[in-house]
């Protein structure tokens, strides 16, 4: 590892909260995004099934 | 196909010559957003003419677009729109048609009154050919450009707020050339540079707009 | 008989079939979750905790590892985007519109990442947030362009429509994105606001770039998924009546 303690690797020599908070808008968003679509996804499902259950 | 332009042409100014006001709306318009610069800024005549070529640029650049929502919606909604799609003539001529007497109407009064709106703001004599020049081949590229939007919200419900979203982003590298050009001449620097830009941009908007906003209208 | 150069070849037309994109989205789709998400993980361990610092930035270069790969992203994603919708309008393809639908929230979703993460690199940089930078400049008219593409793409309720609609702007904008990336360079220059960029290094080391290029890779994997992922749920909103989707396995569950 390039840092010497995870002190050190949070800190960053003063960048740390720069750094990390991008990082963490990275994941979030992403995130976000994939669990959308994910949820979009298991409702259409549901509805499709639904109407086939219905018609049949 | 000539006199299918021309006469849609006809029809569109006889239609705008019955309300003048549709014409003189975009110019007071104008006027008033620019006399809100020093009201809102300050009088001071150092100030404002260094902002001055970025003030009319992004004044006309909103009364275009605040005349471009009725472009095609007036005769989307009497159905003369549907009718004009119908003739045995390709859509673009209808577009190219439309937005020059839409320049004709918005644009040109613009570049006739900007001498009075430079003088207001201060812009060093020596400017205003420059300033008139180019808006001359900046106005007719908004209007194209613009015209690509209006067709893409006609039928759409609250198209106006719309409209202005999808255009201005495309609007942001006439504006800078616009001006930038405005700029330079006031500083008593070469424009042609800058002329040259909006022409090519002009060329460039007249390439895209006839098939964009053609295809547009026909869904 | 005419022969249009522009006839699709069969694997093409196989493509534009809902049910076969439906059934091959389904196979690739926890592929891509898996890669996406390795190569991510690798990438940002590899950035975060064993690439060396920055000679000049000192730390904060490591918020390159999430802000390029962002970058990147927005402007392929609405290459694509306008790809798939001209597609669409030359071979009449319901399904390509789909496809340049569901790009457009998670192209929007890259290009905040890139403005943001931009925005903070800025401050130990350049002292501020935001500065009038030619990249960060383009890539927030990038935004509004995502913004025009998603608030037409909603305001039509007929989805044909909408799709080409949305096509047509997404090309038009496409065309123009080369236009105002020159033009606000150009008036950067002018008004030289920054002397240095954010990303503008000559030679890097292969443990300084190595983390870049999995992130890169691995988002481009991330963006696959979640167009596979947005485009099965249209084909599921839209072909629901159809008797394949009726008798498909994820539907009868067997």
């Amino acid at each position: 590892m390039y840092f010497e303690s995870l002190d050190a690797l949070l800190n960053m020599a003063g960048h740390g909260p720069y750094v990390w908070s991008c990082y963490g808008l990275f994941v979030a968003l992403l995130g976000i995004n994939i669990w959308h679509a994910r949820s979009q996804n298991l409702k259409a499902l549901k509805q499709a099934k639904a109407l086939v259950r219905r018609n049949q | 196909m000539i006199k299918f332009m021309l006469a849609i042409v006809r029809r569109d100014i006889l239609l705008v010559a019955r309300q003048p006001a549709e014409m003189i709306n975009p110019l007071v318009f104008f006027v008033l957003v620019v006399a809100l610069f020093p009201l809102g800024v300050s009088p001071e005549a150092s100030l404002l003419s260094e902002v001055a070529a970025g003030v009319i640029w992004v004044a006309a650049m909103l009364a275009t677009l605040l005349s471009l929502e009725l472009l095609f919606k007036l005769d989307h909604d009497d159905g003369s729109l549907e009718q004009l799609l119908l003739a045995p003539y390709p859509s673009w001529t209808l577009v190219l048609a439309k937005v020059f007497v839409h320049w004709l109407v918005s644009g040109l009064p613009l570049i006739l009154i900007s001498p009075l709106i430079a003088t207001m703001l201060f812009l060093p004599t020596h400017a205003v050919p420059a300033l008139m020049l180019s808006l001359l081949l900046g106005t007719p590229t908004l209007s194209l450009l613009g015209a690509i939007g209006a067709a893409l919200v006609t039928g759409v419900r609250g198209g106006g707020m719309l409209l202005t979203l999808l255009i201005l982003p495309l609007y942001v590298p006439v504006i800078i050339f616009g001006s930038s050009s405005v700029a330079a001449a006031a500083q008593g620097m070469a424009v042609d540079g800058y002329i040259a830009l909006l022409a090519a941009m002009f060329v460039f908007a007249l390439m895209i707009t006839p098939w964009a906003a053609g295809s547009a209208l026909k869904l | 008989m005419t022969q249009s150069i522009w006839r699709m070849p069969r694997w093409f037309h196989q493509m534009g079939s809902p049910k076969w994109f439906y059934d091959f989205g389904g196979i690739l789709q926890p592929w891509f979750a898996v890669v996406a998400f390795v190569l991510l993980t690798w990438g940002v361990v590899w950035g975060l905790a064993y690439a060396p610092a920055d000679y000049q930035q000192g730390n904060s270069f490591r918020i390159m590892y999430v802000h390029v790969p962002a970058a990147i992203l927005s402007q392929s994603i609405f290459l694509g985007m306008a790809v798939a919708g001209a597609i669409g309008l030359i071979w009449k393809m319901k399904l390509a519109f789909m496809v340049a639908r569901s790009c457009i929230a998670i192209g929007a979703t890259f290009t905040i990442i890139a403005l943001l993460t931009g925005a903070i690199w800025g401050k130990p940089t350049w002292g501020a947030y935001w500065v009038w930078d030619a990249r960060l400049t383009s890539t927030l008219v990038l935004l509004f362009l995502y913004a025009g593409v998603m608030a037409l793409n909603q305001a039509i309720s007929e989805r044909q429509v909408a799709g080409k609609a949305t096509a047509i702007l997404a090309i038009v904008g496409t065309i123009n994105i080369p236009i105002i990336k020159y033009s606000v360079e150009w008036w950067n220059t002018l008004h030289q606001s920054s002397s240095f960029t954010l990303t503008s290094k000559p030679s890097m080391p292969a443990d300084m770039y190595l983390p870049l290029l999995l992130t890169v890779l691995g988002s481009y994997c991330l963006f696959a998924l979640v167009v596979l992922m947005r485009t099965r749920t249209q084909i599921l909103q839209t072909q629901s009546g159809t008797s394949w989707l009726a008798q498909h396995r994820d539907i009868t569950g067997a």
